[in-house]
């Protein structure tokens, strides 16, 4: 489903070019779950933006559901995005405007696979059924971020891309939401690729990798599964 | 911790330079409208009261001669009577205002300038005739190069006087006399305020009130009010500017607000601060905008100057000069619009508890809570505006109605625009298209401010268009009645014009005198004028009310046709009574008279005659084919020597009638377009400081795949689509404006009332400009979000909110 290979990322500042990923390499097969995980500033998040297509790397190849990502321009990588991914954030990212209903249904409608029947049960699943017709700003962050699941989901998109979906939000909760965005991405046989800072959420994943520096610090990790 | 504090309230601004931009040029703009109104004012006001005191005219008593005929001769007999009255000549000679006065017999208040400076001698010389006082501005002037000035003034010196009015020429009266060729005729005798009347007002003679004089500032101050209410509007629109990113800075500095309170700064001392960095704002922009005012006025008082001389015969100079007075007011209006624009914020600064939500609302937000607030109070306004016109009389009810109506049209926006795009989000199909209507519901609030200046500059576009595109029509077409003559011709003596009708007679189909008399009609100065029963007025005259037989009761002397202006003002119409000199007759038709202020009644000739007999035939309207217009204007001038004022032809009045309109709403044209270029200036205000706050909303979109080209070009036609609501909102309120102007504010100013015209072509036009000036607002922001780097996106995703 998602081959990395010798991804390199840096970003101009002040001082002049920062590195943030020196030659990265990963495969993630369909229906598998790998955690992510690094300190601050390990190149965590610009990996998973990269993988989506929201940026571009200085060098390396992606590759989702077969399609490279380097060949493809700014149309052609939001298409991607549009039909094969789907992105949960920390920050829950809804779309302020849209209630709860159009929220989940956003991505789904937008590539043309917008199934009622399917967004009906995802939000019985979520919990949200009595909450379809409120906007973001009336719910909680548990909520929100459930919003989000419904939507990375609602499109059955190949690849699941989370970054940090439970960061936000207490413990009891964080697990809540975890638990159920591994049900349901088991249930759609999607992989997930999830970013985290906590050992103990990434041990519930398939595989795990570590980040250090903008490299793999324990390739010995990939073999650790749950 | 004054210094250190106010150093952290400034650095916000080192910050947004952008939001410092638009407060300054908002309120700089606001004041530099508001100025040159004001200056062109000031500038018009002066040149009055310098006309006005030339002869303390304003403070002195006259007689003035019934049917226009006063001699000197007159003048002696009644001094040896004991009257002290002294002299006053006024006429016109090539452009010039040539002022007769006899210094001798001046009453004390009658100031002449200039005459205090002459010495002895020269004194002597202008008693003689051989020293006259004239404006600054005739010196150098064409008016001197004309032969016949040239002629008259040989031998004579010119003493410039400063301070009297424009294009005005003052001589001993023997001077004027010859100037003028008055032959012993003069205007008026100057009455002593000191001396009591010896008797009663000798026969022929009436006494006018020393007030009369003042009639071009009574009649000018509608003209003048106008241009206020259109400086006051552009002001109010800049003001929305200066609200929005006052408002947008109050609520990003809240966080800053709350440290500072924590730390130790007492909320009075906050508010204080916030409140001087106000004002220094203010100051520095109100000044700039002063400085603006001025090219604006010294752009636009030529054609003001030509208005006022074209409508009103006011002699106003063509030069801006810098006062005080509108200067003081600029600074003023500039510190007091900045207070109502920072009012709100600062009364929130002075209550903010230190332990405030630090979060940064959205500013919009904020205002969007109070839709519905704003909503009841522009309906409460548009029915106080429907109160005003019900039951309120004068100009300053048309004033009360048009400011209800716009305020409150304005307040109601927000909630229309809401409902009209909630109506659009329902029909929608489509993810993207949903998103579109919904997102532009959400971007309302913090749009509305300058969709609301949108609105009323497109308003009163579409208002003030609808008046003068009607007033042109109807215009043209009663020009085309009221001058169906093709020659117009004016005699200098019964002699002269005896010998002209011979001449013309046999080559014209009809000479059709015209007679005329000044006299008061209903207590006001007016002109009385006696013409021909011929099917020229029979067939043409632009009557707006008649009673049966209309014409053959005027030719029988059994009834008057009165103008709009005096059937307006007195309240007459057909059947009522009209006191003229000689009695009353009943008023039998009522004529459109556009451009002219006076009150004004007509009579057939033989009534007329009979009721001043003391008017000679000099003027004559003639009648003959058109091509051979040409052919007997050469002959009359080559046999008669009339010069151009004594031969006009119809195509020339028209022509000049026409030129002065034109340039009587050249200045509205103007103010108009300003304002308009100041909405566009609003819009883009808000959306630049807008954009800083769309990321987050615009970010999620974009990771799931809508390109950010196809994000920009959402973003440019929802700006098209707000714009091009307003201007269908605006449409309404416009003709609505258009119908106050016509039927309640230029009855009031004017005296006349015309029909309303709608010139759906404009409208299109005008569609076009909203959507130019939002289209153009909405297309720098559109371009940044095009090239924003997508790391500047992914931000949002690592610290939203």
């Amino acid at each position: 489903m998602l081959v990395v290979r010798d991804v390199a990322k840096s970003y101009a500042s002040a001082e002049g070019q920062v590195p943030v990923l020196g030659g990265v390499d990963l495969d993630l097969a369909a229906g598998q779950s790998l955690a992510l995980t690094g300190e601050s500033g390990s190149g965590k998040s610009t990996l998973l933006h990269l993988i989506a297509g929201l940026d571009q790397t200085d060098r390396g190849e992606i590759a989702v559901a077969g399609v490279g990502l380097a060949g493809l321009d700014d149309a052609g990588r939001a298409r991607l995005r549009r039909d094969r991914i789907g992105l949960i954030f920390q920050q829950f990212n809804l779309i302020p405007s849209l209630d709860v209903a159009a929220n989940i249904a956003f991505q789904a409608r937008l590539a043309g696979r917008h199934d009622r029947d399917w967004g009906q049960h995802l939000a019985q699943a979520l919990g949200l059924t009595p909450l379809l017709h409120r906007y973001p700003e009336q719910l909680s962050g548990g909520q929100q971020q459930r919003v989000a699941i419904g939507r990375a989901l609602a499109a059955r998109p190949g690849l699941i891309l989370a970054d940090e979906p439970t960061g936000n939000l207490d413990e009891a909760t964080g697990n809540a939401i975890l638990t159920l965005m591994l049900t349901l991405v088991t249930e759609t046989g999607a992989s997930l690729l999830m970013v985290t800072h906590s050992a103990r959420l990434a041990a519930r994943l398939d595989r795990r990798l570590h980040l250090r520096a903008g490299r793999l610090a324990d390739p010995d990790a990939d073999r650790v599964t749950s | 911790m004054i210094r250190t504090s106010l150093g952290a309230l400034l650095s916000h601004w080192r910050r947004h330079p952008l939001q410092l931009a638009m407060l300054v040029v908002g309120l700089a703009l606001a004041t530099g409208l508001w100025s040159g109104v004001q200056a062109i004012n000031a500038e018009a006001r002066a040149a009055y009261d310098r006309a006005a005191n030339v002869l303390g005219q304003d403070q002195l008593d006259r007689l003035v001669p019934v049917d226009g005929a006063l001699t000197l001769a007159e003048f002696a007999t009644l001094r040896r009577a004991g009257w002290a009255v002294s002299p006053l000549l006024e006429g016109r000679l090539a452009g010039l205002r040539i002022l007769g006065v006899e210094p001798l017999t001046l009453p004390r208040g009658a100031a002449l300038p200039g005459m205090p400076g002459l010495a002895t001698t020269d004194f002597a010389d202008f008693l003689g005739g051989r020293r006259v006082l004239v404006s600054a501005d005739v010196i150098n002037s064409e008016s001197l190069a004309s032969p016949e000035v040239a002629t008259a003034l040989a031998g004579m010196t010119m003493e410039p006087a400063p301070d009297l009015p424009p294009r005005t020429l003052l001589a001993d009266i023997g001077a004027a006399e010859r100037l003028l060729q008055s032959n012993g005729r003069i205007t008026a005798l100057l009455l002593d305020p000191a001396r009591p009347l010896p008797g009663p007002v000798p026969p022929g003679l009436v006494l006018q009130g020393a007030t009369a004089e003042q009639d071009i500032v009574r009649l000018t101050d509608s003209f003048h009010l106008n241009l206020t209410a259109f400086g006051f509007l552009a002001f109010a629109v800049g003001i929305f500017i200066v609200h929005a990113a006052i408002g947008l800075a109050f609520e990003q500095r809240r966080p800053m607000f709350r440290t500072l309170r924590a730390l130790g700064l007492p909320a009075r001392g906050l508010a204080a601060l916030v409140l001087a960095e106000m004002l220094g704002f203010a100051l520095v922009a109100g000044f700039a905008g002063v400085g603006l005012g001025y090219l604006v006025a010294a752009a636009l008082l030529p054609d003001v100057a030509a208005t006022l001389g074209g409508l009103y015969g006011a002699a106003v100079p063509g030069e801006l000069s810098l006062r005080a007075s509108w200067v003081l007011t600029g600074l003023g209006m500039a510190v007091a619009g900045t207070l109502v624009a920072a009012g709100h914020g600062l009364v929130q600064v002075w209550r903010m508890p230190p332990l405030a939500s630090a979060g940064d609302r959205a500013w919009g937000m904020t205002l969007g809570r109070s839709r519905v607030w704003q909503a009841g109070a522009g309906l409460g306004l548009l029915a106080l505006a429907g109160l005003a016109l019900a039951f309120g009389t004068g100009l300053w009810a048309g004033f009360a109605v048009l400011a209800g109506l716009l305020l409150g049209a304005a307040l109601c926006l927000p909630a229309v625009l809401a409902a009209g795009l909630a109506a659009a989000g329902r029909r929608a199909k489509g993810a993207v298209a949903e998103w579109f209507w919904a997102d532009a519901r959400q971007q309302l609030p913090g749009l509305s401010l300058a969709l609301m200046a949108l609105l009323l500059a497109l308003a009163s576009n579409i208002g003030v268009g609808t008046m003068v595109a009607s007033f042109r029509s109807t215009f043209t077409g009663w020009l085309d009645q009221r001058l169906v003559s093709e020659l117009y011709l004016t005699a200098e003596s019964p002699a002269e014009a005896a010998a002209i009708r011979s001449f013309v007679e046999p080559k014209v189909d009809a000479v059709l005198p015209i007679l005329s008399a000044e006299t008061p009609l209903m207590d006001q100065p007016g002109e009385v004028f006696g013409f021909a029963d011929h099917a020229t007025y029979r067939d043409n005259w632009p009557l707006l009310l008649a009673a049966p037989g209309v014409w053959d009761l005027v030719a029988r002397g059994e009834g008057v046709l009165i103008n709009e202006q005096l059937a307006r003002r007195a309240k007459l119409g057909p059947g009522d009574s009209l006191p003229l000199p000689g009695g009353s007759l009943t008023v039998v038709g009522v004529y459109s008279d556009y451009g002219n202020p006076s009150p004004q009644a007509m009579l057939g000739l033989a009534p007329f005659t009979k009721r001043f007999p003391e008017v000679k035939e000099l003027r004559f309207a003639l009648r003959l084919p058109p091509d051979q217009v040409p052919a007997l204007a050469a002959e009359l001038q080559a046999r008669f020597a009339l010069d151009e004022t004594a031969l006009v032809d119809q195509a020339g009045i028209k022509a000049f009638s026409l030129r002065i309109f034109e340039r009587t709403f050249a200045v509205t044209g103007a103010l108009n377009t300003l304002t308009l270029a100041v909405a566009g200036l609003a819009m883009l205000s808000s959306l630049l400081t807008l954009a800083a706050q769309r990321l987050p909303q615009l970010a999620p979109v974009w990771a799931m795949g809508v390109t950010q080209g196809r994000l920009a070009g959402l973003d440019l036609a929802r700006t098209l689509v707000l714009a091009l609501m307003t201007a269908v909102a605006a449409l309404p309120l416009g003709l609505a404006l258009a119908w106050v102007l016509l039927a309640v504010v230029n009855v009031e100013a004017f005296g006349w009332r015309l029909p309303m015209q709608v010139f759906p072509a404009d409208w299109l036009t005008l569609f076009l400009a909203a959507g130019a000036a939002g289209g153009l607002a909405a297309l720098v922001p559109a371009l940044r979000l095009m090239r924003l780097t997508p790391a500047k996106l992914l931000q949002v995703f690592a610290n939203a909110h």
